[in-house]
């Protein structure tokens, strides 16, 4: 398995997760410093990720949208806060509306993220924080209340059928 | 705005979706969930309010319960029902589905990392040092 450890703190509202992967340093670094690769791990399956703005430097931004099934397409910002290259990158992240204008109704994570060299392979650690708590309880309820309607509407198709 | 719940949608596994199709499927768990949204209830006051034993009740709330719709907290010698979670459950539903999400792409990474297996064994470039 390449995750090796996950930890959540429920008070601080953050995760931390360790991944070894078998490449060198630079390889990994790359993941997350070339935007073309970037964009093959970031979204989901089925929401590839386009990068338009890729600023990894202080204060710089990189900007990107995810392309659903059905053409929707979501947007989403980074602010890079600090970055070492090829070791670590601090990033704040969050989601943005339509015109690409950050969105304050869903919530933001701070994420540390540290390369280091490990047996042979390079070791991952993520740190990842709920920037606020009425942020990220706002999008749980949304997220429930989706899930329902998704469920009742599915259901709603099927007897219609 | 629903991008992270799409996103964590497509984390979910096909168990969880099944789950949570399963638990609203039936009359008496949307009424449970109804109740529970509105008001902390106990298993036997809910008990009460169904023309069925006690222990169908608990099983209806049990399936609400996997499905992640309602979570079950003792007080004294009762269990109350509420589809409103509190702080803590909040943070740990929240935290579930980061994890979901970065295990998603620490899983892509990995398949970007892997080195692309030669289709053909007759490909000169595969034979060199």
């Amino acid at each position: 398995m390449t995750v090796t450890s996950v930890d959540k703190d429920l008070d601080n509202l953050s995760l931390t997760l360790v991944a070894d992967f078998d490449a060198p340093i630079e390889r990994v670094w790359q993941l997350w410093a070339d935007p073309r690769q970037l964009e093959r791990w970031w979204g989901p399956p089925g929401y590839p990720a386009t990068v338009q703005q890729h600023d990894l430097t202080a204060g710089g931004e990189v900007t990107y949208f995810m392309t659903g099934p059905e053409g929707d397409k979501h947007h989403g910002w980074w602010r890079v806060t600090s970055v070492n290259p090829p070791k670590s990158l601090d990033f704040v992240d969050g989601f943005a509306h339509q015109d690409g204008t950050p969105n304050a109704d869903m919530p933001t994570t701070t994420t540390q993220l540290a390369l280091a060299e490990h047996e042979g392979g390079t070791r991952m650690e993520l740190r990842s924080v709920f920037d606020s708590r009425e942020q990220m309880d706002r999008m749980l309820t949304m997220g429930m209340e989706e899930g329902i309607k998704l469920a009742v509407g599915q259901m709603d198709a099927l007897l219609a059928a | 705005m629903l991008l992270y719940n799409r996103m964590v949608v497509h984390e979910l596994t096909e168990d969880a979706v099944d789950g949570l199709f399963h638990a609203l499927a039936d009359a008496t768990r949307r009424d449970i969930l109804r109740r529970s949204a509105r008001d902390e209830l106990s298993v036997s006051r809910l008990a009460d309010a169904y023309p069925m034993s006690f222990a169908a009740v608990q099983k209806h709330v049990a399936v609400l319960e996997r499905a992640g719709l309602v979570t079950k907290q003792r007080r004294g010698r009762e269990q109350l029902v509420r589809a409103d979670p509190d702080a803590v459950e909040r943070a740990r539903q929240a935290l579930d589905q980061l994890e979901a999400a970065w295990r998603g792409r620490v899983d892509r990474m990995s398949r970007l990392l892997a080195p692309v297996p030669d289709p053909r064994n007759d490909n000169p470039r595969g034979h060199g040092t």
